[in-house]
């Protein structure tokens, strides 16, 4: 998608750069679809996000991490445009009497929309009053006007950023809510062994969740957000463990005999879906929530593992299968009927249904082989059509590909020489930073609001 | 006696009978004496007991002893014909009923003894003691191809050597761990190492070895023998190994 430039004296290089583009149109007509189904959208709205204004004396430091975040949750949308502060007006109008939209709205800055407020402390209470105006409707520009008032901490100025962040991010998003209230839950190595561990979704506030001195993976947080399952490594093998996070330690989940691990919930909260190895073959199977009820709904010879519900239906699975050799994803009914296989090769994990229902995340590595060079890559493919669109190119191997609520982010892991670590991005494969420091840092999973 | 006088009335009348044929015919024979009423025999008494009446499983055993009168035909389930009295060392493996009948013209008894028996307690002096290190010397583990798990020809050689050693030493329990090489995906390798330990496990029990002696758990990608990026140490990393259950 080529975004037409503002300066238009430029007509030779314009033509220039159209031969250059044309190439990688395929590649760009890939994307567009993608953005369409990930709740991207064709086009950016054009965001201001002032300073906010200091509202006590000692407010200082807490301001600063408000502004930063406030500015930071917008810009990880992937909806707005923003502005950045060296091109916005070196203001900071604290309410509607001291805001002059005209500045923000003409050039260098240009913005339709302009968020802004004041934040101060009294007795130990950090309060926020936050508004946002539509800069081209001077008569009647209040879209929204909010107040906040909690503890002062640097957690709560934060905490109110973010709830400010995801009431413009819904308001201005077409509806769907703003993901900065999320949280992503994972296995560090940290601390020696490989624990669960939990921080926000801009990796900040990262915390050890379990401490069972064993190994721990594939945490996948329950969609009312109250308990994390995941595979622990005890002392008669693997058992798909359950631990509260309303109670704060490991509540009791009767296992089924064998090996179990890889759970996935329904998004209803009422299913689990895992691999088993009861029979000394790995296959998928589904219990209750409370663990009971379980079924085999596998028979293939080969590992059968990492199940994921269709979110929208709740009655598909896909899952990863080496029944055929290298592992692939297929898709079936969740009572195991209607088999069918998506991959068409190469050495395919991971899957992750996106919350739309319409597409696969997975890591693909499409020359895999003994000997075979080539990385392994985070790719969508939309069900339907199977149509795939890769989304990393980079060196080194990708994994664990895990959905934001609004569809419109992927958590990943990367490892590219020292140790695995965790990465984020936009469905269509943009802006792909960096979320955990160092140590060890694999198989994200992202809550469900 | 009243049978003793019918008898000699029967007597008498056997007696006029044959004198009155006698009289009525030619002279006979002269009458043969009457047949000897049939001797009463006592009705057989038979005892018997077990010392102690209670014992553990894998002991020394107990004693049966019985004792008959007037009997001809001895026997107690469970062993046969016996004589009419005897001892009899007994070492069941559960609690058994020792049933004896014994038979005689005056007709037949029976008696039972009752034998508890305990199961006994495992005790670790019953098992073998063997340190790791022997055990790894002598069974060694099997290696496989990229994402298989198929036994190559090296590996069921190992294998029935490993086989060979475990039945040697009979009280031996182990734990086969699957493990993969870690270019993979960390939770498709834990099931492709639960396939590698299954296999190895079926090659054991193929070769004999009793299946609850032997228990599986896959390591996945997440324990390796060697971090060097080469094929040499990949294939290192690509097995099914043993190690003591406790």
């Amino acid at each position: 998608m080529r975004r037409i430039k503002r300066v238009s004296f430029l007509a030779p290089r314009l033509l220039l750069l159209t031969l250059l583009f044309l190439p990688l149109g395929r590649q760009a007509d890939a994307q567009d679809w993608v953005r369409t189904g990930t709740n991207l959208g064709a086009a950016r709205i054009r965001l201001a996000a002032a300073d906010f204004n200091p509202g006590s004396p000692d407010v200082g430091p807490l301001k600063s991490t408000f502004d930063t975040t406030l500015f930071g949750d917008l810009s990880n949308a992937g909806i707005f445009d923003m502005v950045s502060k060296s091109l916005a007006p070196p203001l900071m109008p604290g309410s509607p009497q001291q805001i002059n939209l005209a500045q923000w709205s003409a050039p260098p800055s240009n913005a339709a929309f302009v968020a802004f407020g004041s934040i101060s402390t009294t007795g130990g209470r950090l309060a926020v009053y936050g508004w946002l105006f539509d800069a081209k409707n001077p008569d009647s520009p209040q879209i929204l006007g909010k107040q906040y008032n909690e503890a002062a901490s640097q957690e709560n100025a934060r905490l109110i950023a973010h709830r400010f962040a995801d009431e413009i991010i819904t308001r201005l998003g077409g509806g769907i809510p703003g993901i900065a209230e999320t949280h992503i839950f994972y296995v560090s190595a940290r601390g020696g062994n490989k624990e669960i561990w939990e921080m926000d979704y801009d990796g900040q506030g990262a915390h050890q969740v379990t401490h069972l001195g064993t190994i721990s993976l594939s945490p996948r947080v329950s969609p009312d957000n109250d308990r994390i399952a995941f595979a622990s490594l005890g002392r008669l093998g693997w058992a798909i463990r359950m631990y509260s996070l309303v109670l704060g330690r490991l509540v009791s989940f009767p296992s089924m005999t064998g090996n179990t691990f890889s759970p996935a919930w329904s998004s209803n909260g009422a299913k689990i879906a895992f691999s088993g190895s009861r029979t000394g073959d790995p296959e998928i199977y589904t219990a209750d929530a409370s663990g009971g009820g379980v079924k085999q709904i596998t028979r293939f010879r080969g590992p059968d593992v990492s199940p994921t519900w269709n979110p929208k239906t709740n009655t598909q699975i896909a899952w990863c299968s080496g029944r055929s050799g290298l592992p692939q994803i297929y898709i079936m009914e969740s009572d195991g009927t209607n088999v069918q296989r998506l991959t068409d090769g190469g050495y395919a994990t991971s899957p992750a249904w996106s919350p739309s229902g319409q597409y696969i995340a997975f890591a693909w590595n499409r020359k895999y082989g003994p000997g075979a060079p080539g990385g392994q890559d985070i790719y969508i493919m939309d069900i339907a059509s199977k149509r795939w669109t890769q989304l990393t190119h980079d060196a080194g191997r990708q994994d664990f590909p895990s959905w934001s609520p609004d569809s419109r982010h992927i958590v990943f892991q990367r490892e590219n020489g020292g140790g695995a670590e965790i990465w984020t991005m936009l469905s269509d494969g943009t802006e792909q930073h960096r979320l955990t420091p160092g140590g060890g840092n694999s198989m994200p999973n992202w809550s469900w609001k | 006696m009243k049978i003793l006088h019918h008898r000699h009335f029967a007597s008498l009348i056997a007696l006029a009978t044959l004198t009155f044929a006698a009289g009525c015919h030619k002279k006979a024979a002269p009458p043969p004496p009457p047949p000897p009423p049939p001797a009463t025999s006592p009705a057989p008494t038979a005892t018997i007991s077990v010392t102690p009446d209670t014992i553990n499983a894998g002991g020394g055993g107990a004693v049966l002893s019985w004792k008959t009168t007037d009997a001809t035909d001895v026997s107690i389930d469970g062993i046969g014909s016996v004589n009419t009295y005897g001892t009899q060392n007994v070492n069941p493996t559960e609690s058994t009923t020792y049933h004896l009948v014994a038979r005689g013209p005056g007709g037949s008894t029976d008696a039972t003894a009752r034998l508890t028996v305990n199961a006994a307690p495992v005790t670790q002096s019953a098992m073998e003691n063997i340190d790791e290190q022997t055990f790894e010397q002598n069974v060694k583990p099997a290696f496989f191809d990229y994402d298989s798990y198929d036994i190559r020809p090296d590996a069921q050689t190992t294998l029935a050597q490993d086989a060979g050693y475990l039945a040697a030493h009979p009280t031996l329990k182990v734990v086969i761990g699957g493990y993969c090489d870690d270019r993979g995906s960390a939770e498709y390798n834990l099931a492709l190492g639960e396939n590698r330990a299954n296999a190895a496990k079926q090659a054991l029990v193929n070769g004999g070895i009793a299946p609850d002696r032997i228990r599986t758990v896959s390591y996945g990608k997440e324990k390796q023998f060697c971090t060097e990026n080469n094929e040499a140490c990949w294939q290192q990393n690509r097995r099914a190994g043993f190690s003591l259950d406790k």
